[in-house]
């Protein structure tokens, strides 16, 4: 196992890299130089625009430019926000928790979805609710997020007046208050983001399960004897999470764009809207970072699912 | 079997409606402003009175041209890949599935939002607003979405490599291309087919979220996604003008996925019941 | 005559599918005595593996289903019982060894867990007990070093080792009766002998009724001590097994017993390996005479007309033919 791991993580810093040249090369390929809003500012000299490029590095071979560019990347040396002058790796620190928790919390609603509904219908196949369930779930993955957010908000803060449709980050109350009205404000786009990945999840569950359950070792756990209960939870669903976890690591760079939507619909103050905002208003280093955390993220959750991956099938963590 | 009319439906509307509801998609009338349903405007107005049936119609043609066309990108990128993985040796190959899976692990909508944005102006410069942005969308919607085809072909090719049928005609003598082109390439198309149609689905909604996030098309041109980024802060008193851009989307990525999912049992050979 | 451990009476099972219902097993008895060993041969298709499947009612239902008969487990019919009273004799009382070692066996569990398993659910055994069951279990089935391959998975065994895994699990609770679905079919030649010889082993040693399910007539030569003869849903020939080999009377039998390649035979004594013409019936809709009047040579217009009843010919040896 401890091998097996040491091996994942061996592979995820070529993918890391691999990233970086990606995003470096869309860089260096931009017209203009992204990064260099003074070198190209017609108001200074010249000269001073010279001198600007070379401490810069601009006229460097692409490849120590690569590097260095990496490294700064890599000591959190992010540069400065062109608009609100602050350090951007303070910008990202500060913003980050929040888009963590919403995605966190909204995967773990998906799952409490996805998993009981998925099996439930996979060991009734063809039945009603396996049917009223599919369709579901297949109306629930083709609605765009940014529709269902809009219709949550005519729904709950425009009709109904029930939850506040703005995210806002000062609340000014203290207690159980607090927890109250910040829960009132989260839902939305936790449900938003929830719905949406159960939805495309009760779908793997469900093939997954209807794939191992025809299986001869689910007929052998049936030979032994034991209740239906312990051959669906300890024989079909243990084995049906292999083939999930793979499914649902592939889908983590649009559970990534599901947030950005949904906090740029709900003004939910992560990293998601940061981005947006840096792109409206020009700000290179920070769309550059954001980026760049986002793809490390989509790395490290892929790294996880392997490390579950191993841990659920021995046939890999083993040989 | 009913998403397919319903499909088809779409498909005719927005490219015949606009000669039968004539309204021009820019005509401002603000004495007309965010009008509910009526005789006059079908689906109502916005605020500045222009026509909504017939701004819809209009931007479902965008959606569905940027749907097709980065198909087309996606799985002729696909299909090459796939296909120099599956021919060339087992270096070559691995190399390629690398690539494959390190894009499939990038976060596509923050690069595809960093791309357009460090692109839009200078192609905007050379071929003009529309077209540039066109092609920009296309081109990188696309250029994100051709893993699952490169993986389905590579598949085929390395199942049907050895398969008898491809040995007896090597063994016949028949060229490497002739080889690809007649005898693989056909067995690959029924998966092909079911990812390229989920993939015109998936590419509508990209370019349908781009322009809800305010940086697809410019605002003049009315896409779904625009129509509901310049919906939304009207929702208080005119849902229609957001609800009737958002059910196109769904309805159409919905009757795509129906379709893409009756054409997987039709061509799935193991299919059970 | 010793009282039937298990006595199948009439039994029908039928499988609903698009395009109506297969009649898989259309009338089907057999009975085992404790302690006996009794072989079902038949080609693939023949109901054999179903009719064993729904003794311990593992076929799906639906869409299967048992349209008619009676099974009867030490005096008392089981088709009527409950999906309760069914799991207190899997495994208890009937184990069951299926064909494929391969996918038999959970590859996330470890083949102590596994077999350790079914012993807790019927013995209420701790963990330890039910592990140290299961270690011992591995022993008996000739399972090199048990103590360190009990926490081995499945995947690091080989489908011998494996099919012997199965044996294991099928005796650990020490059951009056353990029915074998081909458990041979799936492995090399050398491993199959060994295979049968642990079963016979066992058998010897605990005393356990065995009935075995094959299609090969050199498994059944060596094991059995009666032979039932399956032909498209319903059994055409039971015997003792020498009377069998010796006097088979059903055109069927004597088919397959001619197409067993016999190597004492050199080749230049030109007698040829017959292979029996033609195909199985449909079960869809099977004809109204002897099933097997297509392909026997010697039918006539009686064998079309009407069904032959299963007879005694002999003490102990039944026929459905009118020959």
């Amino acid at each position: 196992m401890a091998n097996y791991l040491l091996r994942r993580l061996l592979i995820a810093i070529p993918s890391l890299l691999g990233i970086s040249v990606i995003l470096f090369v869309v860089l260096a390929l931009a017209p203009g130089d992204p990064f260099g809003e003074l070198t190209t500012n017609p108001a200074i000299p010249p000269e001073v625009r010279a001198n600007l490029r070379a401490s810069l590095g601009l006229d460097d071979p692409i490849h120590l430019r690569y590097i260095s560019w990496l490294t700064a990347m890599m000591k959190g040396d992010w540069g400065y926000s062109f608009v609100s002058r602050i350090p951007v790796d303070q910008l990202i620190l500060q913003r980050l928790p929040t888009t963590l928790a919403v995605i966190g919390i909204s995967q773990i609603v998906a799952l409490a979805i996805a998993l009981p509904v998925g099996v439930y219908a996979a060991t009734r196949p063809y039945s009603i609710f396996d049917q009223v369930a599919n369709t579901l779930a297949f109306v629930g993955f083709s609605l765009p997020t940014f529709f269902t957010g809009l219709v949550f908000i005519l729904i709950f803060s425009i009709t109904l007046d029930w939850l506040p449709f703005v995210y806002r980050t000062g609340i000014d109350a203290s207690g159980w208050r607090w927890w109250w009205e910040q829960f009132r404000q989260s839902i939305m786009p936790i449900m938003v983001l929830g719905l949406f990945q159960g939805a495309t999840w009760t779908r793997f569950v469900r093939s997954a399960v209807l794939d191992v359950i025809r299986l001869d070792y689910v007929t052998t756990a049936r030979s032994k004897g034991l209740t239906e209960g312990t051959v669906t939870m300890k024989h079909v669903v243990r084995n049906a999470m292999i083939p999930v976890v793979t499914l649902v690591a592939l889908q983590m760079p649009a559970v990534f764009g599901g947030a950005i939507v949904t906090e740029q619909i709900f003004r939910v103050p992560g990293i998601g809207s940061l981005l947006i905002t840096s792109i409206l208003a020009n700000d290179t280093p920070v769309i550059m970072a954001v980026t760049f955390v986002f793809a490390a993220l989509v790395i490290f959750f892929n790294l996880l699912a392997d490390i579950l991956y191993g841990w659920l099938d021995p046939r890999i963590s083993y040989s | 079997m009913v998403s397919g009319v319903i499909l088809l439906t779409l498909i005719l509307g927005v490219l015949l409606g606009p000669l039968v509801w004539t309204l021009p998609i820019d005509e401002i009338d603000f004495s007309a402003r965010l009008q509910g349903p009526s005789w006059e405007h079908p689906l109502g107005t916005d605020d500045l009175g222009q026509d909504l049936l017939a701004r819809i119609l209009y931007g479902g043609r965008i959606s569905l041209a940027v749907g097709f066309a980065a198909m087309l990108v996606a799985v002729v990128v696909g299909v090459v890949v796939g296909a120099l993985a599956g021919m060339s040796g087992p270096r070559g190959d691995a190399a390629l599935m690398w690539v494959t899976d390190l894009f499939l692990a990038l976060p596509q909508l923050p690069l595809l939002l960093l791309i357009i944005y460090l692109f839009r102006d200078s192609l905007k410069e050379v071929v003009g607003p529309e077209v540039g942005v066109f092609i920009l969308i296309v081109a990188v919607i696309g250029g994100f979405r051709w893993m699952p085809v490169a993986r389905l072909v590579r598949a085929q090719f390395l199942s049907l490599r050895e398969k008898e049928f491809v040995e007896a005609a090597r063994a016949l003598g028949a060229s490497r291309t002739r080889l690809v082109v007649r005898h693989i390439l056909p067995n690959a198309l029924g998966p092909v087919i079911v990812a390229a149609t989920i993939d015109v689905a998936a590419a509508i909604l990209a370019e349908s979220t781009l322009s809800f996030l305010g940086l697809g098309f410019p605002p003049d041109i009315p896409t779904w996604g625009r129509l509901l980024f310049d919906a939304k802060d009207h929702l208080d008193f005119s849902p229609h003008w957001a609800l009737f851009p958002g059910l196109a989307i769904f309805l159409t990525v919905l009757s795509i996925n129906y379709v893409g999912d009756g054409l997987r049992d039709a061509l799935d050979p193991r299919r059970v019941q | 005559m010793t009282e039937r451990l298990l006595e199948i009476t009439g039994l029908k099972v039928h499988f609903k599918t698009d395009d109506g219902w297969v009649r898989a097993v259309d009338g089907v008895d057999i009975g085992i005595a404790t302690g006996e060993t009794l072989c079902v041969v038949g080609e693939s298709g023949c109901g054999k593996t179903v009719t064993a499947k729904t003794i311990l009612k593992l076929i799906d239902m639906p869409p299967g289903k048992i349209v008619a008969g009676r099974i009867g487990w030490r005096g008392r019919d089981i088709v009527p019982l409950s999906p309760a009273e069914m799991r207190d004799i899997r495994a208890k009382e009937i184990g069951f060894i299926f064909q494929e070692p391969m996918t038999s066996l959970n590859p996330v569990y470890t083949v102590g867990e596994q077999i350790a398993e079914s012993v807790r659910t019927h013995e209420g055994l701790s963990r330890k007990a039910a592990m140290d069951r299961a270690t011992e279990m591995l022993r008996l089935v000739n399972i090199p070093s048990p103590q360190r391959r009990v926490h081995d998975y499945p995947h690091q065994f080989s489908g011998g080792m494996r099919q012997r895994v199965m044996i294991a699990m099928a005796l650990a609770c020490n059951p009056r009766l353990i029915i074998a679905d081909e458990p041979t079919t799936a492995l090399d030649v050398t491993i199959q002998a060994q295979i049968l010889d642990l079963l016979n082993d066992m058998k010897e040693q605990l005393g356990t009724a065995v009935l075995l399910i094959t299609h090969a007539m050199g498994v059944v030569a060596e094991t059995a001590q009666r032979v039932v003869v399956m032909y498209a849903g319903k059994v055409v020939e039971e015997a003792p097994v020498g009377e069998l080999f010796a006097n088979p009377r059903h055109p069927y039998t004597q088919g397959l017993i001619r197409s067993i390649p016999r190597i004492d035979r050199a080749a230049t004594e030109h007698v040829r390996l017959e292979a029996i013409p033609g195909t199985v019936p449909s079960l869809l809709n099977p004809p109204l005479g002897c099933r097997f009047a297509a392909r026997c040579r010697y039918a006539t217009e009686a064998c079309v007309a009407a069904e032959p009843p299963l007879r005694e010919v002999a003490p102990g040896h039944k026929v459905a033919c009118i020959l």
